[in-house]
């Protein structure tokens, strides 16, 4: 290889109940995914505040991946819901801010989908790949010369 | 200042072989916080929470990571590892670098890196973690068993035999479900009704058991101890305070030749019927679309029949409300539709039917009184093919499981019909005889061995109709030979699988499912008859295909539960619940909006002449399930959920 490979850097906030439990199938079924995904649990996608999304960009995550219950399958009858509403606003507002809506995304997977955690593991790496790194916001600090914080 | 414990589990190799634990240990050990960085081969193992308990101790360490599998595995191990040691159980963060990462990871180095990452993030969670006491909450000693089938009979019995209250629903009119169906049971070939029906009486008139036939659950809300269950109680337009079950509207219902469900479609049945001669309840219902006077307005023979007024066709569905402390799901199995092996011939040729079926027919109470008779002509078939695994371990057909009771049964067919019509002749393809089960093995030899089955392993790959006779191709393979095999009937062991409504019952009453519809457990192994969800739990069938002594074993085991549920007044729940900062609260109500339990209350506050100063959310900590939607939703950040609190989870990214 002629040069270093980028390795984008994800991280995924997820529920307890659904996705965290399919990633831990895929596990369990020793099935391979690209390493470069970090889990944050949290009891259900409900609890996401668009703030974790901004901190984990923020801190130079190249991407952002939020998964939950599928829809109707939500342990807590409707945070899923609450989730996707949010998301449909926040990516407005991320569009808005001139950072690509593609950073951040969004999937559906239950705990008996461990084959389509690692494909969508694997995907999201890929599309990371492509958009390159996350650079805005270091670029923003060196060419205000303030350290913005959120 | 915090003094961190990390403690890296090597489980074995499955987490050293993949990630270098000892480079681990000691990043962690350099992190600013972590006072203690160790790693050892089996954390979980006594020496190992010994030495996890030893270590907080001696250095008097205010929270501990445990790096190792699932927190879904082994937290409570931990966290009771962690109270034994004096520190606050919910000090512990489990670090999941087995299941997330060394199992699905082939870079050694990469997964070292994210190993690190992980085991950072939840040491600077932990540092921000809270001490916290688990809350109780009250228990409802009633059981709610749904379905009557042997496994929710065996479960409702077990649990109102040792004094608690139960309430069965069942969805058909009648107690019983496939067994009740069955002709004779294998290994020893006793009468399944024989042994059924007391079973079901004993049920109905059990003073501790509500029994709800022809009955659903509409909705199931609440958690462990505290459901509330909706019941829709369908109408059965038989009022059954005054039927006494004297079947004279069956007999003048005009409506005869309705094909019966019980039997497979091979009897038939009235409009006002009741599924089988001994059904519990023994009161009939009204299928509206077949009966008469729902159709065309005219008729009511059997109003006219009732000498006790029993019939009304002005009932409507009820509603039953109930408070519940646990359920038991024994939602059963339903046989595979056969469409799908169209090459069988099922449906095209009236002499191929299912194992069901022939059920209906070897049985005494059945539409032939059980006699075997082909369907097509009412003759007894002299040459009987039966075809194993039709659906069952053929991903083509969507199941790739074994359906664990076909290889039985279809043996014990062979020897029903073999004791039926003496000189009768019977082949079955099969794929290969799985009897593992106490007697079992010995039953099929039976079957080869005194009752002449002849088995020929291979598959079939065509079924079709020459001079009336129906031919079957299939493979020999032991011979290396394609046979046909000129036959008068044909049986298909069709697979089990789950209730076509499965998933979206799962869905209404909250438990996780399988890829098939079946029920998922919480642990495969250690936690098999509980599901994913506290306080539900799962008997029989609808869990995974099963035979009877297995399904009443697992039955008995959910009693056993419920039974331990129902042994304390208080139930210890997860401290995991959103609290208020009722200073900086505003009282928008957004979160009374966002919660999906009502758990938000409006709270007065009054200074101290009893004047109102503003209202604001108060969480009932008893109704608070945790989601932390309220959390996000809250415009003034007052809410904050406890174990995940946006100080705990902006330094846990931060960490990453």
């Amino acid at each position: 290889m002629s040069e270093l490979k980028f390795e984008p850097k994800i991280v995924a906030f997820v529920c307890t109940y659904c996705t965290y439990a399919g990633a831990d199938l895929a596990g369990t079924s020793r099935l391979k995914y690209a390493p470069n995904v970090r889990i944050v649990r949290l009891p259900c996608t409900g609890r996401i505040s668009p703030m974790f999304i901004l901190k984990a960009l923020q801190k130079g995550a190249d991407g952002v991946l939020v998964s939950g219950c599928h829809p109707g399958d939500c342990h807590f009858t409707h945070g899923n819901y609450h989730a996707r509403r949010r998301w449909m606003v926040f990516r407005a507002l991320l569009d808005f801010t001139g950072i690509s809506p593609e950073r951040v995304m969004f999937s559906w997977i239950s705990a008996a989908e461990g084959s389509k955690f690692a494909d969508l593991i694997n995907s999201v790496t890929e599309d990371i790949r492509k958009l390159g790194p996350f650079d805005q916001y270091q670029q923003l600090i060196k060419e205000t010369e303030s350290p913005a914080t959120l | 200042m915090a003094k961190i414990g990390v403690f890296i589990c090597h489980c074995g190799e499955n987490i050293a072989a993949k990630v270098d634990c000892t480079k681990l240990a000691a990043a962690m050990g350099e992190h600013p916080g972590v006072a203690v960085s160790v790693e050892y081969k089996y954390f979980c193992s006594d020496p190992g929470q010994e030495s996890v308990k030893k270590a907080i101790r001696d250095n008097n360490l205010t929270g501990i990571v445990i790096a190792a599998c699932s927190p879904r595995m082994h937290e409570a191990t931990f966290r009771k590892a962690c109270a034994e040691a004096g520190l606050n159980p919910y000090l512990c963060e489990i670090a999941n670098i087995r299941e997330q990462c060394s199992w699905v990871h082939t870079d050694s180095d990469m997964a070292t890196e994210k190993a690190m990452d992980i085991t950072r993030s939840m040491v600077e969670k932990v540092k921000r973690n809270n001490i916290l006491q688990p809350i109780e909450v009250p228990v409802t000693r009633r059981a709610l068993v749904i379905g009557g089938g042997i496994a929710g009979l065996q479960a409702a019995l077990d649990i109102a035999n040792a004094g608690q209250e139960v309430v069965l629903v069942e969805r058909e009119p009648s107690l019983g479900g496939h067994m009740a169906q069955l002709s004779e049971t294998f290994p020893t070939l006793d009468c399944s009704q024989c042994i059924m029906t007391p079973r079901m009486v004993e049920t109905a008139q059990h003073p501790k058991i509500r029994l709800l036939t022809y009955a659903e659950v509409e909705s199931v809300d609440g958690y462990i101890g505290n459901f509330k269950v909706r019941i829709r109680m369908k109408s059965r337009y038989v009022d059954m305070s005054r039927c006494t079950g004297c079947g004279d509207c069956i007999t003048k219902c005009p409506a005869k030749k309705i094909s019966s469900e019980f039997d497979c479609g091979l009897g038939k049945r009235t409009a006002i019927y009741t599924p089988f001669a001994q059904s519990v309840p023994n009161m009939p219902v009204i299928d509206t679309a077949s009966c008469i006077y729902f159709k065309n307005g005219k008729c009511k023979m059997c109003q006219k029949s009732c000498q006790l007024n029993a019939i009304n066709f002005e009932m409507q569905d009820e509603f039953i409300d109930l408070e519940i402390g646990a359920i038991v799901v024994a939602t059963g199995f339903q046989i595979q539709n056969t469409a799908v092996y169209g090459e069988y011939g099922y449906g095209k040729f009236p002499d191929v039917i299912t194992g069901l079926q022939f059920e209906r027919l070897a049985s005494a109470s059945g539409p032939t009184a059980g006699k075997i008779l082909r369907p097509s002509d009412g003759k007894e078939p002299q040459n009987v093919v039966f075809i194993q695994c039709a659906g069952s371990r053929d991903p083509s057909k969507g199941v790739r499981y074994c359906s664990k009771i076909c290889c039985m049964y279809t043996a014990k067919h062979a020897m029903l019909y073999a004791h039926k019509v003496h000189g009768g002749k019977t082949h079955i393809f099969y794929m290969d005889i799985r009897a593992a089960g106490k007697g079992y093995d010995e039953f099929t030899r039976r079957a080869i061995e005194e009752d002449e089955a002849s088995y020929i392993r291979g598959r079939v790959s065509k079924v079709w109709q020459e001079n009336g006779k129906l031919m079957v191709r299939g493979v020999d393979t032991l011979l290396g030979k394609p046979v046909t095999v000129v036959a008068d009937m044909v049986v298909l062991a069709t697979a089990m699988v789950p209730q076509s409504d499965a998933k979206e019952f799962a869905k209404n009453i909250g438990i996780a499912y399988d890829e098939y519809g079946f029920y998922n457990e919480a642990h495969l192994k250690l936690r098999p008859v509980e599901s994913s969800t506290a306080g539900v739990f799962l008997a029989g069938a609808c869990q995974s295909p099963k035979d009877i002594p297995d399904s009443i074993s697992q039955a008995s085991a959910t009693a056993s539960k419920v039974l331990a549920l129902f042994s304390k007044e208080k139930l210890e729940r997860e401290p995991v619940i959103a609290i208020n900062n009722e200073a900086t609260c505003a009282g928008c109500w957004g979160c009374v909006l966002a919660c999906p339990y009502n758990a938000i209350e409006k709270k007065d506050i009054r200074d101290r002449s009893g004047r109102l100063i503003k209202q604001v959310a108060f969480v009932n900590p008893g109704l608070c399930q945790g989601c932390g939607t309220c959390v996000s939703f809250c415009r003034s950040n007052s809410l904050d959920l406890a174990g995940f609190t946006e100080k705990q989870i902006f330094a846990e990214v931060m960490g990453l």
